[in-house]
């Protein structure tokens, strides 16, 4: 009964949401002309749509998504995932290791535990890698706003290269034969065999993880959206179109190092970085050069390589990063060289 | 006395659940001790993969989650004596 009576709550909402999405251009029209009285055609009038449409076009996207994604984690747990990933082979095993990284709740002060347990059970280094590597990566925040604000096939984009780069990483970091560079007591810990009694999740509950999930991330990220937009409406006609285009145009080659170079020590939540993104795109700078920008500040941050100290011998994490920061300057040149 | 163990290395989440256990012991006036558990060693031979890991007089509860709080007073009561 009561499981129904969510269902009939959701499909109700559902179909509002899809009704408020299809007319959010009819309703930002209706607030900005008659309710602000305001008159097509000027700049400010142009900045004010702008913000009105996208705010809750982004926010509707990102609750329906993060409302998906917490019920497909539900599934998922850092321990299913190690079991899945046990004895696989190299290659096979940074495919679906980079793949699980999507889907395994994860957050990144949970590294280390996850990372020695992944290792201490037999998991291979390179597949560990590939997972470490993608779960903080490929984030579904991230996603979305691309998506939202810069259409379907940048998010696509993002994703695939992003799956690209943890695969080939961590298969290539598998190839290298590093686990001499590994702190030795790693593989001396003999970690626990845990059972913590798999409760026996019902539908309801899994509804109930997606609801928790739109709650404690749409109210992290609420403020980001709102400022990305309001800076991307703002500079929409104040800021000089090709302000960023010399700095970090297609032509200007060395941009992509750099702006990976910049990324690392840079540390932010993927929402955090998306104003900077928004703002950068709009003044001219080339998608490669932001994406590549937007990579290295969450994919490799530096306060995250310092906690991996404790178990990796400084060797290591200088190929982890070169590796991942390599793959990322070429996805960099790659997308300019497509989108040129 | 019982004794309720929050396992992890200083995440946001792992202070978080620390807070939310003191503060349940103290709304319901249970009998029970806190204890932070930080070195990476101790977490691993619990055998968690994520943190916050909670304990309960040597139960392992929940790991790499923040319960609600109406969850964490089910959880305390349920396991202590």
């Amino acid at each position: 009964m009561k499981i129904k009576n969510k269902i009939l709550i959701l499909v109700t909402l559902l179909v509002l949401w899809l009704l408020l999405y299809l007319n959010l251009s009819a309703i930002a029209d209706f607030l900005v002309n008659s309710i602000l009285g305001l008159d097509r055609n000027t700049h400010l009038t142009d900045a004010i749509w702008f913000f009105v449409f996208e705010v809750p076009k982004v926010l509707l996207l990102l609750t329906l998504i993060v409302f998906g994604v917490g019920i497909v984690r539900s599934y998922f747990s850092p321990e299913r995932t190690r079991k899945m990933l046990g004895g696989k082979k190299l290659f096979t095993g940074n495919v679906s290791a980079s793949l699980l990284g999507i889907v395994t709740p994860f957050c990144s002060c949970s590294a280390i535990p996850l990372f020695l347990g992944f290792v201490e059970s037999g998991v291979p280094l390179g597949v560990t890698f590939s997972f470490l590597i993608a779960a903080p990566m490929i984030n579904e925040v991230a996603l979305v706003l691309l998506f939202g604000l810069f259409g379907w096939k940048t998010a696509l984009l993002y994703m695939s290269t992003g799956l690209l780069i943890a695969m080939l990483s961590g298969y290539i970091i598998g190839r290298l034969k590093l686990e001499k560079y590994v702190e030795s007591w790693v593989y001396e810990v003999k970690a626990g065999r845990l059972e913590i009694a798999e409760e026996k999740v019902s539908f309801a509950d899994r509804i109930n993880s997606g609801i928790d999930a739109v709650k404690e991330i749409v109210a992290k990220v609420w403020i980001y959206v709102v400022i990305g937009i309001a800076v991307g409406a703002g500079i929409h006609g104040y800021v000089p179109e090709n302000f960023m285009a010399s700095l970090m145009g297609k032509s200007a080659w060395w941009s992509v190092p750099i702006a990976v170079i910049l990324g690392v020590p840079m540390y932010s939540n993927a929402a955090g970085i998306i104003p900077i993104v928004q703002a950068l795109l709009e003044k001219g700078a080339s998608l490669g050069t932001v994406l590549a920008f937007m990579m290295s500040v969450i994919g490799l941050s530096l306060p995250e390589t310092i906690i991996l100290k404790k178990v990796l011998k400084i060797q290591l994490i200088g190929i982890f990063i070169g590796v991942v920061g390599l793959g990322i300057i070429i996805v960099g040149y790659l997308f300019n060289f497509i989108f040129g | 006395m019982n004794i309720i163990k929050v396992y992890g290395s200083g995440c946001a989440n792992c202070k978080r659940l620390e807070v939310m256990c003191t503060e349940v012991i103290k709304e319901n006036n249970f009998d029970a001790a806190i204890e932070k558990v930080t070195d990476l060693q101790a977490i691993m031979k619990t055998g968690i993969l994520s943190t916050p890991g909670l304990e309960i007089n040597g139960k392992m509860i929940s790991s790499g989650k923040l319960p609600t709080k109406s969850t964490l007073v089910h959880w305390i009561q349920d396991n202590i004596q």
